[in-house]
């Protein structure tokens, strides 16, 4: 059971500096992925200047038939996305979680350079773990 | 400390008690400070024996102070002067001052009787740092490296330090073991004294 399908995070001006696919659904190649990242982002800022609500900061949550996309945006215009199967509450809550190990493990790392793609052992070592505990879940409940 | 509660006068500013300084320090502080330190000598260098080299030499400034700090505060004013004294001491003392707890282990090398080995399942100074696969075997723990040689140079026992990672069996991540090689003066030194 995979409940999450892929994680993307996206740096302020819209290039791919990571991607992640679990689960066999929906596997994409790194053209597609990269094209989907910039989509997004375009997206993201159009959905902030159409939105009637002021101060309004972006798309946080798109709802499809067959999945739903879920997306958090840090203070200094970093994006994280997951896409999941429909209806998981928590995504949240892991966001903000895969965020706090973005700035431990990448952001404290002297050998990352900024807006870059993400290389980082310890980073993908302890996400995978969360997403693991994620599952079993115990993250944000 | 200056402004924490009453603070008694003193004439005299030697007869104050040296303060024990403030014990803990923030963590990411810690880790965003020791990142430009190793970003800003990578700039400077354009080799990775140089960039450990340099790294090394920073850390040697931190251990000639430690000890002199440590010696006063804890020893009064006395320091050790065998081997295996001022390897326990850098073991636990130094180690607890630097980094809150006592070193994972202290070894006596298996094959050269002038090697010893302080292991560490993850060094404070590595525990948010990837090395890149194009940096081979480098590691950061050359600072702390330096410190130990920093330490045990300036009590008179000049050695070589260096850092690396060994793998350990049933665990994704490399302890970092120390490798502390004395000079042959101390060795010599040592057997006289018995």
């Amino acid at each position: 059971m995979a409940a999450i399908y892929s994680l993307f995070i996206i740096n302020k001006s819209g290039g791919l500096i990571f991607y992640k696919d679990y689960g066999s659904a929906g596997r994409m190649d790194t053209n597609d992925s990269l094209r989907l990242a910039s989509l997004w982002h375009s997206m993201h800022a159009i959905s902030q200047q159409l939105s009637p609500t002021i101060g309004c900061t972006g798309i946080e949550l798109l709802e499809a038939d067959t999945f739903d996309l879920h997306c958090f945006q840090s203070l200094t215009g970093t994006k994280f996305f997951v896409v999941c199967e429909p209806g998981i509450q928590h995504m949240e809550a892991l966001l903000k979680h895969i965020y706090e190990l973005y700035t431990d493990y990448v952001l404290k790392n002297p050998f990352y350079e900024m807006e870059m793609p993400i290389r980082c052992e310890l980073f993908e070592l302890n996400l995978s773990q969360a997403i693991r505990k994620d599952r079993i879940g115990l993250v944000g409940r | 400390m200056i402004g924490v509660g009453k603070v008694k006068q003193y004439t005299n500013v030697l007869d104050k008690p040296l303060s024990k300084g403030k014990q803990e320090v923030s963590l990411s502080a810690f880790a965003f400070l020791f990142s430009e330190l190793v970003q800003y000598n990578q700039t400077q260098v354009d080799n990775i024996a140089e960039l450990e080299r340099r790294l090394e030499d920073a850390g040697y400034g931190v251990g000639v102070r430690v000890l002199e700090l440590l010696c006063h505060r804890d020893k009064g004013n006395r320091r050790e002067t065998r081997l295996l004294g001022i390897l326990s001491f850098v073991h636990s003392t130094v180690w607890k001052v630097l980094f809150g707890k006592v070193a994972d282990s202290l070894e006596k090398g298996t094959e050269h009787e002038d090697e010893y080995m302080i292991s560490e399942k993850e060094l404070l100074v590595n525990r948010f740092i990837s090395i890149p696969k194009d940096m081979g075997t480098f590691n950061c723990g050359a600072f702390v490296a330096g410190i130990v040689r920093g330490v045990l140079d300036s009590a008179g026992f000049p050695a070589t330090v260096s850092a690396h990672f060994v793998p350990m069996e049933g665990q994704q991540r490399p302890r970092t073991t120390i490798l502390i090689k004395f000079a042959e003066e101390v060795l010599t030194r040592e057997a006289r004294l018995g």
